[in-house]
């Protein structure tokens, strides 16, 4: 008897991460360990100009005095730098491609993702079919990008991380690290000196991008780091909607992700930044999943600017991500609607800040938490006002839903007003997804899962609303998928 | 129709049902009265499938179906329906949705094709008007903020939509103003039809006004200690619950 519950816990594992699978496919590695040579070989492959190394040079020396923060609510067996590999990368030249000269494995891969990467067939595709503009990140470098032309026309910059140094030094050069310092914290740093790719996007004046712009992040080699950095600039009375995808192979050992992303908003700018975050969560002991040390910030610099984030949050095996605003400009405003989802043994520390610097600026927080299993699931959040902030405003809202009772949900918010005239609201639930809803639902003819699905969509209904419709689907399905076998 | 015979529950290693036996052929309208604390919820839960209500002796079945070997939802799509005391709030969902996902699981469960949207608003529209719900009630989540009248009413109105073999209403008239009780009843009483059964509990002869039962039974300390026509309610009314527990006991 106990052997088939095995099996069938085997199963579903299996079942419950379908995209664990691996691509096999030849690639170039960097020396396994960390060191200024390793600093060197990865801007050297990247054909990266002498500032851009220095740059970088400087960020791993500040690195090697800094201590990894330890104030998280996760526990995690703690990561020996020296025995990652920094940079992996399918074997092929450096620089744009067409899509016939990218290995067909590749394709295969992001094709078995779901991952539009073929422009004609996009365009050509059923009407109504998702029509969005891809960067393709395959470990340390971008594979593809695609609409690039069509996104040029209009003067849109969406191109990799790599490419924006080689092309558009002026702009990378004035916006990078102006959001996140590169002392910032110590994942952030180390994400300085060996970041590898990620996206570079920019929306020149008044332009309101034609098309939302996604990047899929894929980890695939084995014992690597992925160290992606992502840049968006949206310059004054521009708006884009942008949106990240992650998966990884099922592994045995954790995989370090530690990802930068920044975004700056000028004036009358808007910046929609969406994520659906799906690394692989480790399976039902704990054994493998990624550690997601991730540094998101936005700062609205320009007045009555705009930034909303959305995330919702399933895989991992530990998170540790705090998607934040400045809000510089007089009138600005920022956004963070969260969903974040803990199963078996996964832990998540996640939440938001709202830094009010300028006159007037408003923001919202809703936040959603589902644990289930063995999981722990925190909201860390920060609300302040600046003493120049006169009339700011903050909204939060955090409700955590558990399921069964060996899950664990906290709800550790700070708040500072450092003015008189600051208004912040906190509201804060925590319920557990009782029995008495469960046969009620049942009852009407919903089986238990199908029950739970529907509880927990409700639940989570608020924040699915803020991703772009054909996301909102998408997470709609991965909310349901994370949770398979959460009540037994 | 339904049939319970010798039926024992045990709530938490307590027996609260004490072989009880009970038939409802189809057609037929059957009240169970009772005193507090005589079983009556059990009855209805463990009918409809709650967990933690253990039967440890008798059967039940509904139409010849051995209610105890399905689950919850399987019995729900057998046609069984359960109007709660208290019906749950659902936040996010709204009602039309829930309702909606409902039938559709219930009709793939017997076999059937799903219920297109403009066939289902069609017949929301219709059942609404019949009960008095304003339609935009329905776009809110199912019960969050109604009021305890307007949860009962929304009950029926799930009950007309899924349009179940089988009801149990389950004190029903708690917590229902007279004007309420009367449109809830009008609701009840346009499902009575030749091939649907329906057991009506509740603590007070006051639903019998509106909702003619057939028969009705007394249940005292987990037993049907007695049965008749409408009269006995009316008996019950003046004489109280008193005399059938002793007999009970």
């Amino acid at each position: 008897m106990a052997a088939v519950k095995k099996t069938i816990d085997q199963v579903e594992q299996l079942e419950t991460y379908e995209h664990g699978f691996v691509t096999d496919i030849a690639q170039d590695f960097a020396p396994r360990g960390l060191s200024e040579d390793i600093v060197r070989f990865i801007s050297a492959k990247k054909e990266e100009p002498e500032w851009m190394l220095q740059w970088r040079l400087e960020a791993y020396a500040r690195w090697l005095q800094m201590e990894e923060p330890d104030w998280a609510k996760v526990e995690y067996v703690k990561v020996d730098y020296q025995n990652l590999y920094y940079y992996a990368a399918p074997s092929q030249k450096v620089g744009p491609m067409s899509l016939d000269e990218v290995d067909p494995e590749l394709l295969k891969t992001y094709a078995k993702l779901g991952i539009p990467l073929r422009e004609q067939e996009v365009l050509a595709g059923v009407q109504g079919a998702p029509r969005y503009a891809v960067d393709a990140v395959f470990d340390s470098v971008s594979v593809v990008t695609t609409f690039k032309k069509e996104l040029a026309q209009v003067g849109v910059i969406f191109c990799s991380f790599s490419e924006a140094v080689r092309e558009h030094p002026e702009l990378v050069k004035r916006y990078l690290g102006s959001v996140v310092p590169t002392t910032d914290n110590y994942f952030a740093c180390l994400n300085c000196a060996v970041f590898s790719d990620g996206s570079f996007v920019y929306i020149p004046p008044g332009v309101r991008c034609p098309m939302e712009l996604s990047t899929y992040f894929r980890i695939n080699a084995q014992e690597t780091g992925q160290f992606e950095r992502t840049l968006i600039i949206a310059d004054k009375g521009s708006y884009v909607s942008y949106l990240e995808g992650c998966t990884a192979p099922q592994r045995d050992e954790n995989q370090l992700h530690a990802a930068v992303v920044e975004l700056v908003a000028l004036d009358d700018a808007e910046i929609k930044y969406s994520t659906v975050q799906n690394w692989y969560p480790g399976d039902a002991d704990g054994k493998g999943g990624i550690y997601n040390f991730v540094t998101k910030r936005a700062d609205c610099r320009g007045v009555r600017s705009k930034v909303s984030w959305t995330q919702v949050e399933t895989g991992s095996a530990v998170t540790w991500k705090y998607p934040s605003c400045i809000l510089r400009g007089d009138e600005s405003v920022g956004e963070f609607y969260s969903i974040a989802i803990t199963n078996g043994r996964q832990q998540a520390d996640t939440g938001t800040k709202m830094i009010h610097l300028g006159k007037n600026t408003r923001s919202r927080i809703i936040s959603k938490g589902i644990s289930a299993g063995n999981s722990s699931n925190t909201y860390r959040g920060l609300v302040s006002a600046h003493a120049k902030a006169t009339g700011a405003r903050n909204f939060t809202q955090c409700d955590s839903l558990l399921i069964g009772n060996t899950c664990a949900a906290h709800t550790v918010p700070y708040v500072e007003a450092r003015n008189a005239s600051a208004k912040f609201e906190h509201e804060a639930t925590t319920t557990r997804l009782s029995d008495d809803q469960l046969f009620y639902v049942m009852q009407r003819g919903l089986s238990r899962e199908e029950a739970v699905q529907l509880l927990v969509n409700g639940f989570v209904r608020e924040v699915l609303q803020e991703l772009p419709m054909e996301f909102a689907v998408e997470a709609q399905k991965l909310v349901a998928i994370s949770l398979e076998g959460s009540v037994g | 129709m339904l049939s319970v015979t010798n039926l024992h529950v045990e709530v938490g290693g307590k027996p609260i049902l004490k072989g009880l036996s009970l038939e409802v052929p189809a057609g037929e309208v059957h009240a169970i009265m009772g005193p507090n604390g005589a079983g009556k919820s059990t009855l209805s839960y463990t009918l409809a499938g709650r967990e933690g209500y253990e039967v440890t002796q008798g059967a039940a079945s509904l139409n010849g179906e051995d209610l105890f070997a399905l689950e919850a939802n399987e019995r729900a799509a057998k046609g069984l329906f359960l109007s709660f005391q208290y019906p749950l709030e659902i936040p996010g969902v709204p009602s039309l949705t829930f309702i909606r996902t409902a039938l559709n699981a219930q009709r793939k469960a017997r076999g059937e094709d799903e219920i297109g949207a403009p066939a289902f608003l069609k017949l929301a529209r219709e059942k609404a008007a019949s009960l008095k719900i304003d339609f935009d009630m329905l776009k809110r989540p199912l019960n969050v903020g109604f009021s305890g009248g307007e949860k009962k009413r929304m009950e029926i109105f799930q009950m007309a939509m899924l349009s179940p073999k089988f009801l149990i209403l389950d004190e029903t008239d708690s917590g229902l103003d007279i004007d309420a009780l009367r449109i809830v009843s009008e609701g009840v009483n346009d499902l009575r039809s030749p091939e649907r059964g329906m057991l009506v509990i509740t603590h007070y002869q006051r639903l019998l006004d509106y909702i003619k039962p057939d028969r009705v039974h007394v249940l005292a300390a987990g037993k049907i200690v007695a049965s008749g026509g409408p009269e006995l309610a009316l008996e019950l009314e003046e004489t109280g619950y008193d005399r059938f527990s002793q007999v009970a006991a």
